[in-house]
């Protein structure tokens, strides 16, 4: 990998949710998991994360943290999927 | 009916497309059609004609041979023609192509080691098992198509390949000999089926050879009905004419091949059978041309009639033409609330809202029906009739005025009556282009003489109407769920702050504005006759105490009038627009009287302007509709309405020419000013010629010459703007205008009075036209301001013909790029649009789709409606500690809070014009209306 895109300033934080605060996660917001965005197994982000973490499976819930021109912080999730 | 309907949600899963194989059209073809006749002499259509009985009936009366239905019950039927010779479908040469392209020549198959195709298979396999959509499996098969095309050599039976190219539109060669479509079928013919399914085709429901076409479907007559003219003759449907043409020479090409004619001919009728077939598809096949009537108009084919704005999906499907909707031209009515739109009597007669009969009114119904379709009240007025009687069994009885009585009589519980608009009812109104949802709001009815639609000034912004001829539709509601619904959540009083910047969208503009003004501007009084007058057009009744008393005359001050129609308990304070621009102190904020300071509901300073009524700017409107609910600001801009324009009534008011009269030796400095600024310009261009001029960092010799007389040049048009201004005071109508936020700005003045100023195409001076030179006036090379741009003239003094010129060029690029820019935007705005529509955000804040998954996990992030929130927070905090503590911030804290509040928001921001960066020299605009 050439560089990390999670160092760059216009990537917010990506971190991996543990399984289990997922279900708690999903509980909360009242969906199942097909309901949430996708992120590509492929895409930058994960493979960074994939380095940190170890292999990421499909079907795993990552967070993204931004900062939010009206909401101070946001959070939001992403279901990953192949490819 | 309704209710079963309720509730039954389906979801499409997938679609197929498929091939139509030549089997299959013979099998669903009702009949071979083989004749090009349509009619005979009597006027019945020939059997085996494209007028085939069998394919349906047009005609009221006739039997449908192939399923015996009468006109509405037979959807009609489909025939097919027998083609000599195969053609190639125009639809498919791209894959036709691909096709002979990735296979062999000889034996058929793909031009693949079956190793690779294997691993081409196994990857197309994956994508779709991760759930990869239609696209996505496409990419896998271009990948494997174009790796096909590449190999030289069959890896199976060893054969050289060709090259084979396509010659637009339907014409294949191979190393440049044409392949006929014959040649192209046996090659699509030879190709086995697995190696098809490498490709992405499923080889049961589309064999490549069923794109080249043996058979040719023959839609229905219901899809070409002919049409009857008045004098009896027979006008064919553009694809039945088509149609003729194919059948004719496909008769002619069987009769030359089988009586063995030259192999020129046959191919030469085989063309044209080709271009024939081509064009009933498509008739705007590139490389060929149209085929056209007898009249010189190109035919609408298959193609045409789905493709475009004109075509079945935009027009017919994505839209819907409507009853009970009116349209005409729209006309001002101050008096009108803005929850109110004048309706023509003429069209009140023709809208009407369906009223079901009921225990509880059949009566008063039976009383509608017995005055028939144009009753008259006792005064002669309008009084609403009945058009229409449903009976419960859906029959429709017209009312006439003869049958009436009749009709009333036999009108009883579960019977529908069509009855005409009265005051109150409520419809929907609205102004294309419908770019926001301000563009559709629900108005209560006003039947009115003369015969346009009338509102009230202030709705004029968010429709962005003017009435320099402008229409606008009317849509009666029909159900009473529509009207709650509309009632609760399109009125336009609930429209007044816009979601789009939290402002008020609706409010003063022009001569609302300048009356407001001209009302509470320092010590303006007004004589017991004057207040009388002004608040006879409001609902007050009780004449306030008198502020002045001057030599034994009563006098009241604007501010109070303008008080009496404030909530008592509003306290705020703001700047006027009249304000002077730049960091200021009290004293000169005072000594204009531009801050208003309004405690427990009375002005006690300031004027109120644009920043205190108008549209997108008013201070007052945004309070009073956030904090007091719609319904105050709906009176409040009602009353608001009717008292300025009383208060400009009492002191009349025009502009003219004279407005912009400047003293002979004002005019005598503004020429002496912009001399001096052309001879710094001058002074500019010798030491650039020189070789002196210093040069700017990042620009070129030239650049800095240019920026620098640019600035010269524009400080040159300000300077005489600001020596014309200190000739136009505040009781200049046209100042008043300017300064007040009414119309036009203090530019437009210093355009009309003392300069126009430097001309710009595409933010630089002029220099286009002849060589060197703009134009044959000047010398070539000249860099002066004169040669390249500068007006000195005014528009009131009139401009030199050289200026008229540069000025024509200036008013062009502007004209321009407003073209462009509608344009462009208008594309923009409906493929976002298209992307969009389906979202919602749900109860729990989330924004989600159709299929309901999330989208955006809280509308804007932070869940906030920007129409109920104050300055994108949920709650205003020092509005809340200052009622709660009663404690005052200082106006200067208040003032400044507001500054960093306000968004810049200008009238131009409302429309899509995209608002670019104005250069300093291109904001001349002429002060006429668009």
């Amino acid at each position: 990998m050439r560089f990390n895109v999670l160092e760059h300033q216009l990537v917010p934080e990506h971190r991996l949710v543990a399984e289990e605060e997922a279900d708690r996660v999903l509980k909360a917001l009242k969906i199942t998991r097909d309901q949430l965005p996708k992120i590509r197994k492929s895409d930058p982000v994960i493979q960074v994360l994939e380095k940190i973490e170890g292999p990421i499976e499909e079907g795993r819930i990552i967070r993204v943290t931004r900062v939010s021109g009206t909401a101070g912080v946001s959070e939001a999730y992403r279901l990953v999927i192949g490819r | 009916m309704m209710s079963s309907m309720r509730g039954v949600t389906k979801r499409i899963q997938s679609i197929k497309f498929a091939l139509l194989s030549p089997d299959e059209i013979r099998r669903m073809s009702a009949t071979k059609i083989i004749t090009a006749d349509t009619y005979d002499d009597d006027g019945f259509p020939i059997d085996m004609g494209l007028m085939d009985s069998h394919l349906g009936v047009i005609e009221p009366g006739l039997r449908c041979k192939t399923c015996g239905g009468k006109v509405d019950d037979c959807p009609g039927h489909f025939g097919h023609i027998d083609l000599a010779m195969p053609v190639i479908h125009v639809g498919y040469v791209k894959d036709i192509k691909k096709l002979l392209q990735a296979t062999c020549r000889k034996c058929g198959r793909l031009l693949l080691t079956r190793q690779q195709a294997q691993e081409y298979m196994a990857e197309m396999e994956q994508v779709e098992e991760l759930g990869g959509d239609v696209t996505e499996v496409g990419y896998v098969t271009k990948e494997t198509a174009r790796e096909a095309q590449k190999r030289q050599r069959c890896p199976h039976c060893g054969e050289e390949q060709g090259k084979v190219t396509l010659d637009k539109p339907t014409t294949f060669r191979e190393d440049g000999h044409k392949l006929t479509p014959k040649e192209v079928r046996e090659r699509l013919e030879r190709i086995p089926n697995e190696d098809l399914r490498v490709l992405g085709m499923n080889p049961e429901v589309a064999r490549p050879e069923w794109m080249v076409l043996t058979a040719l479907l023959v839609p229905p007559v219901t899809v070409r009905p002919s049409i009857t003219l008045e004098s009896g003759d027979r006008s064919e449907d553009d694809l039945t004419h088509k149609l003729v043409d194919v059948l004719r020479i496909n008769q002619r090409l069987r009769e030359n091949r089988d009586a063995g004619a030259p192999q020129l001919i046959v191919e030469d009728l085989w063309e044209l059978l080709q271009y024939h077939v081509t064009t009933y598809f498509d008739n705007q096949t590139s490389g060929i041309p149209p085929a056209r009537h007898r009249s010189g108009r190109p035919l609408k084919t298959l193609v045409q009639r789905l493709k475009g704005k004109e075509g079945r999906f935009r027009s017919n499907l994505s839209g819907k033409r409507v009853n009970f909707s009116a349209r005409t031209v729209i006309s001002p009515d101050p008096i009108l609330s803005i929850n109110e739109v004048g309706v023509p009597v003429e069209a009140a007669r023709e809208l009407t809202v369906p009223v079901h009969v009921q225990a509880y009114n059949s009566e008063i119904v039976k009383q509608w029906v017995k005055r028939g379709p144009a009753p008259l009240g006792p005064l002669g007025e309008y009084a609403p009739g009945v058009n229409y009687v449903i009976r419960p069994d859906g029959r429709r009885i017209r009312v006439t005025d003869k049958n009436a009585e009749v009709v009333a009589e036999a009108v009883e519980i579960g019977y529908t009556v069509e009855r005409q608009l009265v005051d109150g009812d409520i419809v929907l109104f609205n102004r294309q282009p419908s770019l926001h949802r301000m563009s559709m709001m629900a108005h209560e009815v006003r039947v009115m003489p003369h015969k346009t639609f009338r509102f009230n000034l202030a709705v004029c912004p968010p429709y962005n109407a003017d009435f320099d001829g402008d229409e606008m539709n009317l849509h009666v509601l029909q159900s009473e769920e529509a009207r709650a619904e509309a009632r609760v959540l399109m009125r336009v009083q609930e429209h007044i702050l816009s979601p789009r910047f939290g402002g008020p969208v609706i409010g003063g503009i022009h001569d609302h504005i300048t009356g407001s003004f001209l009302l509470t501007y320092k010590e303006s009084k007004f004589t017991r006759e004057e207040v009388t007058f002004i608040l006879s057009k409001i609902d007050i009744r009780d004449l306030p105490a008198p502020d002045v008393k001057k030599g034994g005359k009563e006098f009241w001050s604007g501010k109070a009038l303008f008080s009496a129609i404030l909530p008592k308990d509003l306290s705020m304070t703001f700047k006027s627009s009249i304000a002077p621009k730049g960091d200021i102190g009290l004293k000169e904020l005072k000594e204009e009287d531009s801050l208003v300071v309004i405690k427990d509901g009375v002005v006690l300073s300031g004027t109120i302007d644009e920043n205190g009524v108008g549209a997108f700017k008013g201070k007052i409107l945004d309070k009073l509709a956030r904090d007091y609910g719609p319904d105050a600001a709906r009176v409040f801009i009602d009353k608001g309405t009717k008292m300025a324009i009383g208060a400009i009534m009492i002191r009349g008011f025009t502009t003219g020419i004279d407005d912009e009269d400047i003293p002979e030796e004002a005019k005598k400095q503004i020429s002496d000013s912009l001399r001096t600024a052309i001879e710094k310009v001058e002074g500019l261009v010798d030491s650039y010629k020189r070789g002196e001029l210093e040069q700017m960092p990042g620009r070129s010799l030239e650049e800095t010459l240019e920026v620098e007389a640019m600035k010269i040049l524009g400080r040159a048009r300000d300077l005489a703007g600001q020596i014309a201004g200190k000739h136009l005071g505040i009781e200049n109508s046209a100042v008043i205008m300017a300064r007040s936020g009414a119309r036009g700005s203090m530019l437009n003045l210093s355009q009309m009075a003392g300069s126009i100023g430097q001309q710009a195409v595409r933010g630089e001076r002029l220099s286009r036209g002849y060589w060197n030179r703009t134009l044959p006036h000047f010398k070539k090379g000249d860099l002066g301001a004169e040669a390249k741009g500068f007006v000195k003239s005014s528009y009131k003094s009139g401009l030199h013909p050289t200026e008229y010129f540069f000025h024509a060029m200036g008013g062009r690029e502007g004209l321009v790029d407003t073209a462009v820019r509608t344009s462009r935007s208008g594309y923009m705005q409906r493929r976002l649009i298209n992307a969009l529509e389906d979202l919602k955000v749900k109860e729990d804040g989330t924004v989600r789709n159709t299929a309901d998954t999330i989208i955006q996990f809280k509308f804007g992030e932070d869940g906030v409606d920007p129409s109920r929130s104050v300055q994108g927070r949920a709650v205003d905090i020092d509005d809340i500690l200052q009622e709660v503590l009663g404690e005052e911030p200082s106006w200067k804290e208040r003032l400044r809070e507001q500054e960093m509040a306000s968004y810049g928001l200008t009238e131009k921001d409302m429309y899509v014009e995209i608002s670019e960066e104005e250069v300093e020299v291109e904001e001349e605009e002429p002060p006429s209306e668009e």
